[in-house]
């Protein structure tokens, strides 16, 4: 049962095409890579999907609404979270008014003024929680723009899965981190990801391989290829169009 | 923290609002305490926009002076018996038209935050400023309008005539409103406001219309401001376009701003320390807008964070005790600052009286005499060169003070 | 009516050439640093009150000349002690920099200057009319003040598109790092640029001092349109600033010298109101009243429809 459809996605900026005719079938509870060399348009596709950027022609149905052209508010609301390739969270809260806003809404806090915080012993202790998972908790009262980079990425990581959303989309959640920082986030976002639905874009192959149950390749705005991992490194298009210019370990 | 810890700030708060027109009792102290209090409540509503939600307005005077009119017009109703309710009510009908207005100005304002917020802001407190000249029946023209306070039923026998008796009145809403402004934060609308500020983008992705987030901080913004407005009211009995104009909206950006939009307790900082230059300042020296505009200054420079941001950047020092290593430092810095201050304060002032002769804490200085002139600015300049001198050795202090006893960071 | 109609005509074209003086540079130093230089009418002020003191000396033409000089470079200093330190705090702090300039340098005007009016002459050599037409004249200060304008923009463009320091200041506009990495010290341009910028903003004091009078609070009167004209013509655009100036310069002019008003409209419709109605005021207003505020009207409804402006460029 796809989860979220693509249909023909294209989006131009002015005459420039970023993405040129994209269909693609996200099963779901897949862990669903998205390859592709630099300039490919793998943010592009998030900020499509996600709400971000307008679809200049197609369609894409997430669960039972076709979504596109709704504001990004909207679509959070129906389950679909992301992350982001550079941190975007709120720095001047901390780390654990971060979590607890992302759960806000999902709790069904709509835009209450008049629930006090203080109060919400349910909401504080699922935003514990949330920190435990993501391995912040000492650092719950921290201001969030004062931590280290990897802390900050499994922030980030944080405030996409503590609203419960089933698609969860991340968009290079390693980059830049040490292979060891890597490798912890890898757990992580395996353990956080668990019955749910993972999209995500990576460089690092060995990572991809590892997670992915299949992978789709995006070259100049559109899918060569999608398929099982193993099919994928055997394809020749793929082969020729990416992989052959990058030797994985 | 225990529910005591946590509520003494408010005990405190509370001690003040009522002790303090015990201890200064003169007339003087009183009017002055009323004006505070009114800019308090003013300069809080300012925040929940300006640092609670990243919103830059250059007319939120818009939304006190409405409240001011509609409460002196609801004085004049009263005097003359048309409606019968006590004042006690007229700050709540300020509040009412100031939320009025937020809700119709906030419905187009609110789409951005930024620079396109900020000249709407402008442009319409400009576009009400002028219409109130032009609709002289509501705003009375340049007269502006005015009531009597001492009309309506009397409060266990009281009529309001005298300046203490509003005062306690505007103390009981000062601490309502500072209440509900606080408690706002404490929601889930206050802490939206806090993410849209920081990240509307982001915001929008965990499910919050960055648009609706500040609407709301807007209408309660305006709200608060009106219960300002409607404050004034009864304290002056009148009111005139200057109140809704430009300058009082500046007025409000600078006390915000020096008292620190990051901390609730800022704007109220901002409030006191304005108001007292205004009114004791203003006794001594006839430049001290000149005083407070390079005051301004020199805070959004040195101290973005203003004076509550000041003192809470002693707050690791505190907490680990060692404030006493800061005492020399400070002194070694701050004796030659203040010294300079203090020379270019007489040097500005002196520059500025056609006297003969200049009176300065009990020293009489010749202004026509060079050499008052040249040792002033000798003694200037070497009070800044030692600053700058000992800049380096304060913040070493500082950053000693203020470090964690084991590593913390990792 | 038809002279009315003309001079109407000129005096908006000379206050709306003399407004784009100000708008240009604010539109320089905005789509260079991303703030809006709410001190920049101040910097007009100053430009006023120092070719009023060097005129007092030494005649007009060298206020002409040294005033925007100085100005320029005080506005160069701001730059590069006040803004450049204030620029790490972000957006919100820059606009509340200049901000406090602008009261600060109001304070500042009158503290050295006194409160009073100053009596800023013409020169005596323009102090004749251009030409008489249908019986009302057109003083050849005015078209002096024009003349200056057009030949300021003229050499303005020059600079900016034909000339190589020209052309890197575009380009360290939009990609201030590339040009750093291209070897040019992009830390000079930037102050340069402010600097010029307000020194533009001096030039239309001088010239505008005697017409528009020279007071303290000149500053305030004139910022606030001329925020109004660079964001109508949308925010980072010189051309739209110069269409948005002629625009408000135009309608003002417009409206200030007819006397239609709403018992006009109203008696159109074929309604009247009795005197005492609540919204007499309303009902009684007319065109040369709203004048003032027509700006700023204007101002919102293109914030609410448009809020990129005209010819907007720089989104947030």
């Amino acid at each position: 049962m796809a989860i979220l459809s693509l249909k023909n996605v294209q989006k131009n900026f002015g005459i420039t095409e970023i993405i040129r005719g994209v269909s693609l079938d996200i099963i779901e509870g897949e862990k669903h890579a998205i390859i592709g060399p630099n300039g490919a348009g793998k943010s592009t596709l998030f900020h499509l999907i996600s709400g971000r950027y307008k679809l200049t022609a197609g369609s894409i149905r997430f669960k039972t609404e076709q979504i596109e052209n709704k504001p990004p508010y909207e679509i959070a609301r129906m389950g679909l979270a992301r992350s982001f390739q550079v941190t975007n969270i709120f720095p001047r809260m901390n780390v654990f008014e971060n979590v607890r806003c992302a759960l806000f809404w999902s709790k069904g806090y709509r835009y209450s003024f008049w629930n006090l915080l203080g109060r919400q012993h349910e909401l504080n202790d699922e935003a514990m929680q949330v920190l435990e998972q993501i391995g912040l908790c000492d650092k719950a009262m921290f201001p969030s723009g004062e931590l280290a980079y990897a802390q900050q990425r499994a922030l980030e990581l944080g405030i996409a899965i503590a609203s419960g959303a089933e698609l969860i989309m991340l968009d290079e959640p390693v980059a830049g981190m040490s292979h060891s920082e890597a490798e912890n986030a890898v757990e992580l976002i395996r353990k956080i990801t668990e019955g749910k639905t993972l999209i995500m874009v990576e460089h690092d192959m060995n990572i991809v391989f590892d997670v992915a149950d299949r992978i789709s390749v995006l070259v100049y705005g559109e899918i060569i290829a999608t398929d099982k991992p193993a099919d994928i490194r055997a394809n020749p298009k793929v082969q020729e169009a990416y992989l052959g210019e990058v030797r994985s370990a | 923290m225990t529910l005591l810890r946590k509520s003494s700030i408010w005990i405190v708060f509370v001690v003040a609002l009522f002790g303090l027109p015990q201890i200064f009792d003169s007339i003087l102290a009183i009017s002055i305490l009323n004006q505070m209090a009114i800019a308090i409540v003013f300069a809080l509503s300012y925040n929940m926009l300006l640092g609670q939600g990243g919103m830059l307005s250059f007319g939120h005077a818009v939304y006190f002076g409405l409240g001011g009119f509609l409460s002196v017009h609801a004085l004049i109703l009263i005097e003359f018996e048309t409606m019968v309710f006590s004042i006690l009510w007229i700050p709540l009908i300020g509040g009412l038209f100031g939320l009025l207005a937020g809700i119709f100005i906030g419905s187009f304002s609110t789409r951005k935050a930024g620079t396109v917020f900020a000249m709407i802001s402008l442009g319409m407190g400009e576009l009400i400023a002028a219409s109130s000249l032009i609709f002289s029946s509501f705003f009375g023209g340049e007269a502006g309008i005015s009531g009597d306070r001492t009309f309506g039923p009397l409060f266990f026998g009281f009529d309001f005539a005298q300046n203490i008796e509003i005062y306690y009145l505007a103390a009981v809403w000062v601490f309502i409103a500072t209440l509900f402004m606080y408690l706002f934060t404490q929601t889930p609308a206050g802490r939206m406001a806090n993410a849209v500020r920081d990240n509307p983008e982001r915001a929008e992705f965990i499910g919050y219309s960055a648009r609706k987030v500040r609407f709301i901080s807007f209408c309660a913004a305006g709200l608060f401001a009106g219960i300002a407005g409607g404050l004034f009211a009864l304290n002056y009995e009148f009111i005139t376009e200057e109140n809704l104009n430009a300058a009082t909206s500046g007025r409000v950006l600078l006390m915000a701003y020096i008292g620190g939009l990051g901390y609730f307790i800022g704007p109220i900082i901002g409030a006191v320390v304005l108001t007292l230059m205004n009114s004791l300042l203003s006794n001594y020296s006839e430049l001290w807008m000149l005083y407070l505009g390079i005051m301004f200054l020199l805070t959004v420079m040195f101290l973005p964070r203003g004076f509550a941001g000041f003192i809470m950047m002693h707050q690791m020092a505190w907490v680990r005790g060692n404030m006493k290593m800061l005492v020399k430092p400070y002194i070694v810095t701050g004796i030659p600052a203040l010294l300079f201050a203090v020379c270019v304060i007489v040097l500005i002032e002196m520059s500025h009286s056609d006297e003969e002769t200049f009176h300065f804490l009990g020293m009489t200085l010749e202004p026509s005499s060079s050499i008052t002139w040249i040792v002033l600015i000798a003694i200037a300049g070497a009070a800044f060169y030692a600053v700058r001198r000992s800049r380096a050795q304060l913040l070493d202090a500082w950053e000693t003070a203020n470090a964690a006893p084991k590593e913390e960071q990792s | 009516m038809l002279e009315v109609l003309i001079f109407a005509t000129l005096n908006g074209l000379v206050t709306g050439f003399l407004l784009f003086m100000l708008a240009s540079g604010l539109t320089l130093i905005f789509s260079m640093m991303g703030v809006l230089n709410f001190a920049h009418a101040s910097f007009y002020m100053l430009g006023a009150y120092f070719a009023y003191s060097l005129s007092l000396y030494f005649g007009f033409w060298t206020g002409l000349i040294f005033a925007p000089l100085i100005v320029g470079v005080l506005g160069a200093l701001v730059e590069r002690y006040g803004l450049r330190k204030v620029h790490q705090s972000g957006h919100v702090a820059e606009l509340v920099f200049t901000f406090g300039l602008a009261f600060l340098i109001e304070e500042a005007v009158q503290f050295f200057w006194g409160r009073d009016t100053k009596n800023y002459q013409t020169p005596e050599i323009l102090d004749f009319p251009l030409f008489t037409l249908l019986g009302q004249e057109f003083s050849a200060y005015r078209g002096f003040m024009m003349a200056i304008s057009i030949g300021i923009f003229i050499a303005l463009y020059y600079v900016l598109t034909k000339s190589r320091v020209g052309i890197i200041i575009q380009a360290a506009i939009t990609h201030p790092q590339t040009v750093a990495n291209l070897g040019h010290n992009v830390p000079l341009i930037f102050m340069g640029v402010f600097g010029v910028g307000t020194a533009l903003a001096g030039v239309a004091g001088v010239i505008a001092g005697p017409v528009l009078t020279t007071f303290p609070g000149m500053a305030a009167v004139l910022g606030s349109i001329v925020f109004v004209i660079v964001v109508i013509g949308g925010l980072g655009s010189l051309a739209g600033a110069f269409i948005a100036s002629l625009l408000i310069g135009l309608l003002q002019s417009y409206a200030i010298a007819s006397d239609v008003g709403m018992p006009d409209l109203l008696d159109l419709l074929g309604l009247s109101f009795a005197r005492d109605h609540p919204l007499n005021d309303l009902w009684t207003i007319n065109l040369p009243q709203i004048a003032p505020v027509l700006p700023f009207l204007l101002l919102v409804l293109v914030l609410i429809f448009r809020p990129t402006g005209l010819l907007g460029k720089r989104e947030e």
